[in-house]
């Protein structure tokens, strides 16, 4: 029983079991943010409001690829309500680019447009009609240049080049300077390995290009500031890494831009680079007053980059008795008109290209295109979830060419603790591969026609099609479909990775209460909910607020790479336990005279007390803290070294943590429409240790929706001869409404990490990898059809393509 | 133009209306009141919904000028909204003693406030179906939230135990990123327990 007692200074020994404070880590405990949320009262980055504020409007490219021969502001300029105009003159420091890697994306396009949507010029006016009515009244005129939109035309010898003249770190070592970057792995023999193969599938795969389509449009604020600098509110990811981009270009020391993070509507990687965060800057300075820019659905489809559509060619072998025995494997990305984290994605795509399987032979060979594309760059899963639609569906291939069931063969072939990847790493943390396809292959199936009602005939509703009535049932054929997936958690290949964390220790009204700071980006994976169980569990403390998110603290990296409760919550971890031994000081300095277990006992603070590993009340923590200064401290954490992968072999030690999960999707196709309902998709994924399984759960149900849009419905669609984006809207971009979203079961894994902190794993993205695959497959199972390319459209279905 | 109507059961009047402002501008830009979201203000992803005379519609695609004379329900009033139809039965509609929502001038001193503490807000009344959002876990980055509430709170006013397609049917127009809506299916079933014991 919780003893209260106070025992300082000369208290009796008592003993206490087990006072955890409340909604420390492991529970299901709620969002911190949850009723400002319900409530409409949380202020997300469009929702921002300032006395005297203008609004900003982006003017951009029609065309792909053209030369700007001429801009012509006067009509805008003369409109009554219009404050500025700028354009690349306007620019006012000699640094007029941006990029997270490669510094290649101009801020407004000078000279030359690279990409329908490209930013060329920015408006601020007194209402927002004013402002876009002002933009279209700029004129332009370009003079269109050939466009580049795929690997023929981006390497032909005749190829006009998206960057000339480009020197960047990979210009180097590319092949063709329309070649982001390229990675092969090579390992072992494949030639050799072929000869034992009894059987080889070859497969060419297209994944199209996908959107995060988070709800909450780019938007924030930027308000000058007396000091000639500018405080900005805004929604990203990483504000850090967005303060390095925004300082130079608007020509200001750092400290000058003070970044908050204001409420972000969902980010899923579109949010890494800078959307509107330098234009509103830029004309918030030069006006003097507040500017608001809200991106519309429309400009928000041009406003931040894509997934990358990729082609992949794979070639695999195995023996009779259904042992892998090689993989050749070619995967061209394409990154459109600028780098974005091109690089990075084909680090991942190339070094996890093999899959969560034992090869030993391996050749495979990853490259990003420059072309006149959307530019593409980060998006959960991050050229693993292309790499998973290939290698799942060669998997499939083998196995029936082989007579053997797809998850038996693939089991076989599992990797677990101690194989050696392609790029040489040795897994050194359970890889419950094999386990994960057990569990989702044991669930029991749905029922079958589910659509039957007593009586009633058909409930339309369960059926392809819904309401649009159209079917009964007859056509109606069911298939299941399996997949796994491999992702690394973090940044890797050589990155200086690392978090920060602030956090404070005070007696407050006689409590003992933390404050956690840090510039982690809560962009709706509850991180804000996990610091604070963190903080309880480390200090022993019921009260914990979370301080907004800004760059007066250091550096807490990106919310992406499924890295931030890792990386961050290690940050908090580590830095509780220093404020621990902080308070153990004072602690011992105060009323270490007063008993012996101060100086010999292990101690912990546990419900606001010091207790020993005996579970014996030393002291509060409010007698200790009373009349001391805050305990305040700031640290940085950061995960074991990586090395980047060799450029000719691809070997290294490049991946921080590897993070898995399985699905099973049952479908019913109407194979006279080609409509597809997904009916369920059952998911088994490692979490390492949840420390909050209501939110873990969340994270993979989500994860795996954005896996089944892109197998059904997503895809932008660009237009082969004029790169020109056909579908920027709701209307036509389509994402999975809950009539399209199946109910989505989740089996969750503990396996602890040794190295990662409370033997966590990164959780985000894994679900999203195996997804598609699943559902391709299950389609593939119930049509019979081959299905190479995603999304899986109507006409592929019924062959009327 | 000048528009006058109800907002959260309180008479409000905005000045200086463009005839193209939607209602979900006025609401956002206006009045202060955010909670209604913008995020494709073309009538596809249902973040705008508010009820107007208590009809659920996007207010993205509501001029304006289209509310004279009417109410309007938004998120903001949902929590009194509830509690009046819980006291005076359903179809009651509004706040008719009018001391729910946000005044004008109140609403007026909203500020950039980037993120609040995260303390703030415990200990406020909500409705059912907005505490069964927060305890089911249905809310993740929370834009899409607004309007589920107000969909599904509309739901429920119409059918007390819907079944699971009821649900989908009537939350369809709503379009969520993040969640992959199983927990949102998991709150209204909450919501929907919770109203059966308590009659
Ligand atoms: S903002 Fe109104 S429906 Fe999307
Ligand atoms: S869109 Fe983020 S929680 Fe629904």
């Amino acid at each position: 029983m919780a003893q209260n007692t106070r025992t300082v200074p000369a208290g009796t020994p008592t003993n206490v079991t087990q006072n955890h404070a409340k909604g420390g880590i492991g529970e299901s405990t709620l969002r911190p943010d949850g009723t400002l949320k319900v409530t409409g009262e949380f202020a997300y980055s469009s929702d921002m409001w300032h006395e005297d504020m203008l609004w900003g409007q982006t003017l951009r490219s029609t065309v792909a690829h053209a030369e700007i021969v001429s801009i012509d502001i006067s009509e805008a300029v003369a409109m009554s309500g219009v404050y500025a105009v700028l354009t690349y003159d306007d620019l006012p420091s000699e640094v007029k680019n941006y990029g997270l890697e490669i510094q290649d994306t101009p801020v407004l396009a000078h000279g030359k447009v690279r990409h329908h949507g490209e930013p060329v010029a920015l408006v601020a006016a007194d209402h927002p009609e004013t402002a876009r009515r002002a933009a279209a009244k700029i004129k332009i005129e370009y003079r269109e240049l050939p466009v580049v939109t795929d690997e023929a035309s981006a390497l032909a010898p005749d190829a006009p080049l998206i960057h000339e003249g480009r020197d960047d770190h990979h210009s180097g070592h590319v092949p063709h300077p329309n070649i982001v970057h390229r990675q092969p792995i090579i390992r072992g023999d494949v030639a050799a390995a072929r000869e034992r193969a009894d059987v080889i599938v070859e497969g060419e795969y297209v994944f199209g290009m996908q959107d995060q389509a988070f709800l909450g449009p780019e938007s924030g604020l930027a308000v000058p500031a007396e000091d000639g600098g500018v405080d900005l509110y805004v929604a990203t990811q990483w504000l850090h890494s967005d303060l390095k981009q925004i300082a130079p270009v608007l020509g200001l020391p750092e400290e000058k831009v003070r970044m908050t993070l204001s409420g972000v509507g969902g980010a899923f990687g579109g949010r890494e680079d800078i959307s509107m965060q330098i234009h509103a800057c830029l004309l918030a300075l030069r006006t003097g007053k507040p500017v608001k820019i809200v991106y519309n659905r429309f400009e928000s489809f041009f406003g931040h980059v894509h997934r990358h559509p990729a082609k992949l060619h794979y070639e695999h072998g195995a023996t009779k008795d259904g042992k892998l025995t090689h993989l050749k494997a070619r995967i061209v990305l394409d990154g459109g008109a600028y780098a974005s984290a091109s690089p990075a994605v084909v680090g991942n795509a190339s070094s996890l290209g093999a899959g969560p399987y034992v090869i030993d032979d391996v050749e495979i060979e990853a490259v990003a295109l420059y072309t006149n594309n959307p530019p593409c760059g980060a998006m959960r899963g991050f050229g693993a979830v292309q790499a998973c639609f290939a290698y799942e569906a060669q998997m499939d291939k083998l196995a029936a060419k082989l007579g053997m069931d797809p998850v038996e063969f693939r089991r076989m072939n599992a990797m677990e603790q101690g194989t050696v990847m392609p790029t040489g790493q040795v897994v050194d943390s359970p890889a419950p591969v094999a386990e994960l396809l057990r569990r989702v292959k044991a669930r029991p199936m749905p029922p079958e026609r589910q659509w039957e009602t007593a009586g009633e005939g058909a409930d339309v509703r369960a059926l392809p099609g819904g309401l649009s009535n159209t079917t009964h049932g007859e056509g109606v054929v069911r298939g299941v479909g399996y997949a796994v997936g491999i992702k690394n958690v973090g940044f890797s290949e050589g990155f200086d990775d690392y978090s920060t964390a602030r956090v404070v220790l005070q007696v407050i009204n006689g409590e003992p209460v933390a404050m956690v700071h840090t510039a982690m980006a809560e962009v709706g994976q509850g991180g804000v909910t996990v610091h604070a169980q963190i903080a309880r569990t480390e200090l022993g403390v019921t009260q914990v607020t979370i301080h907004p998110a800004d760059t007066q603290v250091g550096s807490a990296g990106s919310t992406s790479a499924s890295r931030q409760t890792y990386m961050t919550g290690g940050a908090v971890k580590n830095t509780c336990e220093a404020v621990r031994e902080k308070v153990l000081e004072i602690g011992r300095r105060k009323n270490g005279s007063y008993h012996p277990a101060w100086a010999t006992a292990e101690l912990l603070l546990e419900g606001g007390k010091v207790v020993t590993d005996g579970g014996e009340v030393l002291a509060t923590l409010a007698d200790i803290l009373e009349g001391e200064q805050p305990i305040d401290l700031e640290l940085e954490f950061r995960h074991r070294p990586t090395v980047p992968f060799d450029l000719v072999t691809g070997q290294g030690d490049g991946h921080v943590q590897y993070t898995f999960a399985a699905h099973r999707a049952v479908v019913e196709v109407d194979t006279e429409l080609g409509l597809v309902k997904v009916i369920e998709l059952a998911t088994a994924q490692d979490v390492g240790k949840a420390l909050n399984m209501l939110s873990v759960v969340g994270q993979i149900q989500g994860g795996t929706t954005q896996g089944l849009g892109v197998a059904v419905m997503e895809e932008i669609i660009v237009d082969p001869k004029t790169a020109k984006v056909r579908n920027p809207s709701f209307t036509d971009y389509l994402i999975p409404t809950i009539l399209d979203t199946p109910t989505i079961p989740v089996d969750v894994l503990e396996l602890a990490d040794p190295n990662a902190p409370y033997g966590l794993r990164g959780l985000g993205e894994a679900p999203t990898l195996s997804s598609t695959p699943a559902v391709l497959a299950a389609i593939r199972n119930a049509t019979g059809l081959e299905l190479n390319k995603t999304p899986v459209r109507p006409e592929a279905l019924t062959g009327t393509l | 133009m000048r528009v006058n109507f109800t907002v959260n059961g309180r008479p409000q009047e905005a000045d200086d209306v463009w005839e193209g402002e939607s209602l979900l501008y006025v609401l956002r830009e206006r009045m202060g009141l955010p909670g209604s979201k913008n995020a494709c203000e073309q009538g596809e992803c249902g973040s705008c919904t508010v009820r107007l005379d208590g009809v659920p519609v996007c207010s993205c695609l509501v001029a304006a000028g289209q509310v004279e004379g009417r109410e309007v329900v938004t998120v903001e009033g949902l929590a009194e909204f509830a509690k009046d139809r819980a006291e005076h039965g359903a179809g009651h509609g509004g706040c008719a003693s009018g001391a729910c929502g946000t005044s004008l001038d109140e609403a007026k001193k909203w500020q950039a406030r980037p993120t609040q503490d995260s303390q703030t807000g415990e200990g406020v009344e909500l409705s059912p179906i907005q505490q069964a959002f927060i305890d089911a876990g249905a809310v993740q980055c929370g834009f899409c939230t607004p309007g589920l509430l107000i969909a599904a709170d509309e739901l429920l006013e119409r059918q007390s135990d819907p079944s699971d397609q009821d649900i989908r049917e009537a939350l369809s127009g709503n379009l969520c990123r993040c969640t992959g809506y199983e927990k949102i299916l998991d709150a209204v079933r909450l919501a929907a327990a919770r109203q059966g014991e308590a009659v």
